[in-house]
């Protein structure tokens, strides 16, 4: 009996395991950023190339940091959530404009709304390299010690921000970090 | 100086061509000995936007980036290990297509043989049992000859 067993139950598992890794999205790399401290970074900002927007202007209270371009097609899609949850004002929303242009992206905040304190403007991409950055849209949550707590890489939706990132908040709002 | 910086870019070219390879951008080297080195770690650097390219191969906008990224950190004299820790600690172990070995890692390194040497363990037990197995031929006793017999002979009528 075993005899036949034996290869229906390899044959089980490899297909368990095929199967789980067909789910898996080979998109997120898992990122060794989590947990670590947010990179230094000092960029020019988008608005202002005058001012800037240094690691130190946003640390300090919880925040989430929005890597974005205008060229970049899920961003569109992530954008009107991104709005609501600035609207919603339970935690500051930071912007990295990687690799954009100055002008498009202006032009982008004033006709779809900026959910942004700030943005970054990184043009050239040095500071998207020190933060991992290799598909937009990526989101950092930060807690106020400035420790990377969570990644997500790809567009947010309602029911991802709900469910991955709300909790979070909560329980940092709360303290226990 | 200008004139084997020549002969480095030229050799570079050369060696692509030799290759087969594109070559996205040129680079000058003060020796050899570091265009081998920026060659050798943007084969073996992954390229994350198109995960089965090293940097080496994809023309994607991200290597292009991290290529340049090596190539600065090799000409600033940084070591290999460096460029490795350096994208490592941004992109994590995915961007090496030779992953260290650690606890997380493991299985992937010995899984193969293991699962090789237990095929080898098995197959050489199946044989020896099917050795040993092997039913031997017991002579008929009398009452079972007499049997055969008989049946032998009723087939023939």
């Amino acid at each position: 009996m075993i005899r036949y067993l034996l290869p229906l139950g390899i044959f089980i598992v490899l297909v368990a395991l095929l199967g789980v890794g067909l789910r898996l999205n080979p998109r997120e790399v898992p990122s060794p950023l989590v947990g670590k401290p947010l990179p230094e970074f000092q960029l020019p900002q988008l608005r202002d190339p005058d001012k800037t927007l240094a690691r130190a202007d946003v640390i300090g209270r919880p925040l989430l940091l929005n890597a974005w371009a205008t060229w970049c097609v899920e961003c569109r899609r992530e954008h009107p959530v991104l709005v609501d949850i600035a609207r919603q004002g339970n935690i500051l929303l930071y912007g990295l404009n990687y690799k954009d242009q100055r002008r498009e992206a202006l032009e982008w905040l004033q006709r779809l709304g900026n959910p942004y304190v700030a943005s970054g403007f990184d043009g050239d991409g040095r500071v998207g390299i020190d933060m991992g950055v290799y598909g937009l849209p990526e989101t950092f949550l930060v807690d106020a010690r400035g420790v990377i707590v969570h990644k997500h890489i790809g567009p947010i939706s309602r029911e991802i921000w709900a469910r991955d990132f709300v909790p979070i908040i909560e329980r940092l709002g709360r303290g226990d970090s | 100086m200008r004139a084997l910086r020549a002969i480095v870019v030229a050799v570079s070219v050369a060696f692509a061509a030799a290759a087969g390879a594109v070559v996205f951008e040129q680079r000058e080297f003060e020796s050899e000995a570091q265009l081998t080195r920026y060659k050798t770690l943007i084969h073996e650097l992954r390229c994350l936007v198109c995960q089965n390219q090293n940097l080496a191969d994809s023309d994607a906008d991200l290597a292009a980036d991290l290529r340049r990224e090596v190539y600065r950190m090799i000409v600033d004299g940084k070591s290999d290990d460096e460029v490795i820790d350096f994208m490592v600690a941004r992109y994590g172990d995915f961007v090496l297509y030779r992953p260290p070995l650690k606890a997380k890692t493991v299985l992937l390194w010995i899984g193969p043989f293991v699962l090789g040497a237990s095929a080898i363990v098995l197959l050489i037990v199946q044989l020896r049992r099917r050795r040993t197995a092997q039913p031997k031929a017991t002579p008929l006793s009398a009452e079972e000859h007499a049997r055969l017999h008989a049946l032998l002979e009723n087939d023939d009528a």
